[in-house]
């Protein structure tokens, strides 16, 4: 804005500009480096090997629930779930941990499937609207988490399962996060099959025009009710993640990365309307989100200031990537 | 509109009611619902009086405000998910300054509370069409953002309001049987809604919700609309926030969070289309009270009470499912008549 203003409206400006249209991704690493980087000048001798080990195991849950978020946006659908899921998750571990954490992990990720297959079965089949059918069922899996807690909390307090806090919180060779070690096979799995495999283009196929689809003779249907199945299955493993990291789970544990999961994907560069992103932005964009968290903590800010700096902060992000990558709509 | 014109060519339109009623057909299905509910809670609560309507009503308003709010934005063609935090600061400003303070003053700091309102409200709607970052990542941005503010306005659950401004809410002026906060919803919704579907302003509103490009193009505003959508919505949040107030007597910082999934039931129950441009705002109103009963009636059957959520998010699944079944099956069932003729 500024550079136009003082008249270099061609030349450089415009091929730079050119060029990042071309790379919006650019722009995001050049925003994760300047955070770093203000860090670093802010709190000298924070930024290190540990710091980036930390700000990694803290950014994987986000980075692993907004690869499903990234894969129903691509759809043009939203999942408003995805918080319920992942506090019901970590909380049915917690709680049945007692029979076994096998057994506990299995129940967890069964509920990301259930929920994931409903959402389906009402936004593909149905055709409800994807906001409404996930916000409805968000409501009945936080309610029936309600009673059901009500119901298991004589047998005992939750108690984390071990293999779910190893995976969270635990490091190989003392240094590379185990829970970072599982969001890069995720994320290599959905980058890749996003690009290579026939499932991944109808997804984006779909989210750009799902008339041609049909046209096309692609069941759209199943498309769709597969990527909320993937969805809440994600958001389940990134509520064991999240319920190891931090050794605990309660009825709100998940609340806090809703925003963040949809920010993610948006600052990322995936259209809210469907078909165009993918989850590389997506990845850059849950380690912002992350850093911005951490930057926050670092200068001590009062609750309240952080909580209005996040959002101002998160609106600037999209607001500079509409702008640099033309309109996403 | 074209397709709608073709259809009724093929199709006699019968008569005037006839036409009303298939017109408006998902908004007298809420009135029934609602009756068919009251019905249900005055045959399992057979003392139902004056007290209950007057609890009816005091729990129900703040949703209600909420539920227009949502309209508002919606029928505008946006979404504002910040409406719940909105509520939450005109709560916490109107807790924080009314406390120890006569009625007159009470008075003048809401109307203070509702240009807030609106002012907030055209702020979430400029920078969703300036930025043109969708609605929903701004609304969803700009509830952290609300939220943080009525933490610091209020830090924890407090202040309070004279009494005189409470019964605005839950005194009767007139007769027991029509509490004072009813008519405070009849009063504040037809000042503000009926002069607008009247003017251009209101058509202008629901040509953009419902082709923003074809409203461009018949040279309505289609921004400034857009933001005026915002602030109205911002304006019933506010009023929302000022009920909250009223029912509940103090102020709290994350009271208001909840209003704005059960306000977006609210509307998707009042047939407030989330594509924008079609609905009223009294059908998520009745939505509202038809929320706001069934938990209630829930307690006095003896189910768990916690269930309440359930029911609610099942309830507006249900009915959107049943709500898009229609339209399918009277498609299907044009489609045979046209075959067969």
């Amino acid at each position: 804005m500024s550079a136009r203003a003082t008249g270099m409206r061609s030349g450089r400006w415009t091929v730079l500009q050119g060029q990042l249209r071309d790379r919006p991704s650019l722009v995001l690493v050049g925003v994760l480096l300047l955070l770093v980087l203000v860090i670093g000048v802010t709190r000298p001798g924070t930024v290190g090997p540990t710091w980036v080990a930390n700000t990694i195991l803290f950014a994987a849950p986000l980075g692993i629930v907004a690869a499903g978020q990234t894969l129903v946006m691509l759809t043009a659908g939203i999942d408003l779930s995805v918080a319920a899921v992942m506090t019901a998750a970590a909380y049915v571990a917690a709680s049945q941990s007692y029979f076994g954490s096998i057994r506990a992990v299995i129940l967890a990720l069964a509920v990301g499937l259930v929920v994931g297959l409903l959402n389906g079965i009402g936004v593909a089949i149905f055709r409800v609207q994807p906001l409404i059918m996930t916000l409805g069922m968000g409501l009945v899996v936080s309610g029936v988490l309600l009673v059901y807690s009500l119901k298991v909390s004589p047998e005992g307090p939750p108690n984390v399962p071990d293999i779910v806090r190893t995976l969270g919180s635990g490091k190989v060779l003392g240094f590379v996060p185990n829970s970072a070690l599982l969001w890069g096979a995720i994320a290599t799995i959905v980058i890749v099959g996003l690009r290579q495999t026939g499932y991944g283009r109808l997804i984006y196929a779909i989210g750009d025009n799902p008339v041609a689809c049909r046209l096309a003779g692609v069941r759209g249907w199943l498309v769709q009710l597969v990527t909320y199945v993937i969805c809440g299955f994600l958001a389940a493993v990134a509520g064991l993640v999240l319920t190891g990291a931090i050794n605990g789970a309660d009825l709100s544990l998940g609340d806090v990365s809703l925003l963040p999961s949809v920010a993610a994907v948006v600052i990322g560069g995936t259209s809210i309307y469907g078909g165009n992103g993918g989850y590389a932005g997506t990845l850059v964009g849950a380690l912002i989100l992350t850093v911005l968290s951490s930057l926050f903590t670092l200068l001590d800010a009062p609750d309240p200031l952080k909580q209005i700096l996040y959002g101002a902060i998160v609106v600037l992000l999209a607001a500079v990537y509409v702008r640099t990558a033309g309109d996403t709509g | 509109m074209k397709a709608a014109a073709r259809v009724s060519r093929r199709i006699p339109v019968g008569p005037g009611i006839a036409r009303f009623v298939r017109r408006n057909a998902w908004t007298l299905g809420i009135y029934g619902l609602f009756v068919a509910v009251m019905i249900f809670t005055i045959s399992i609560h057979p003392n139902y009086g004056p007290y209950e309507i007057e609890s009816l009503v005091v729990g129900a308003l703040p949703l209600a405000f909420a539920a227009a709010a949502q309209a508002c934005v919606v029928i505008g063609g946006g979404i504002d998910l910040s409406i719940g935090a909105m509520m939450a600061v005109a709560n916490v400003l109107a807790a924080r300054y009314m406390l120890h303070h006569d009625f007159q003053t009470a008075v003048l700091i809401s109307l203070l509370i509702l240009v807030g309102g609106i002012l907030a409200g055209s702020l979430n709607g400029l920078i969703a069409v300036r930025t043109r970052v969708p609605d929903i990542v701004v609304t969803l941005a700009m509830s952290f953002v609300w939220g943080g503010v009525a933490l610091l306005i209020l830090a924890k659950p407090g202040g309070g309001a004279p009494d005189a401004f409470m019964a605005l809410s839950s005194g009767n002026l007139f007769s027991p049987w029509v509490p004072n906060g009813l008519l405070l919803l009849i009063v504040v919704v037809s000042l503000v809604w009926v002069p607008l579907r009247l003017g251009r302003l209101g058509l202008a509103h629901y040509a953009v919700g419902s082709d923003r490009t074809a409203a461009f193009r018949r040279g309505v505003r289609v921004g400034p609309t857009r933001v005026f959508s915002y602030a109205l919505g911002g304006f019933f949040a506010a009023c929302g926030g000022l009920a909250l107030m009223m029912s509940t007597g103090i102020g709290s910082p994350l009271a208001g969070t909840i209003y704005t999934l059960s306000g977006i039931s609210a509307i998707v129950l009042g047939g407030v289309s989330l594509a924008g441009g079609r609905g009223g705002i009294t059908g998520p109103i009745v939505a509202a009270f038809v929320l706001t009963l069934v938990p209630a009636d829930l307690i006095l059957t003896g189910t768990d009470p916690n269930l309440g959520q359930v029911i609610q998010g099942v309830l507006l699944v249900l009915v959107v499912m049943a709500g898009g079944l229609a339209p399918l099956l009277r498609a299907r069932a044009i489609q045979r008549r046209v075959q067969a003729g």
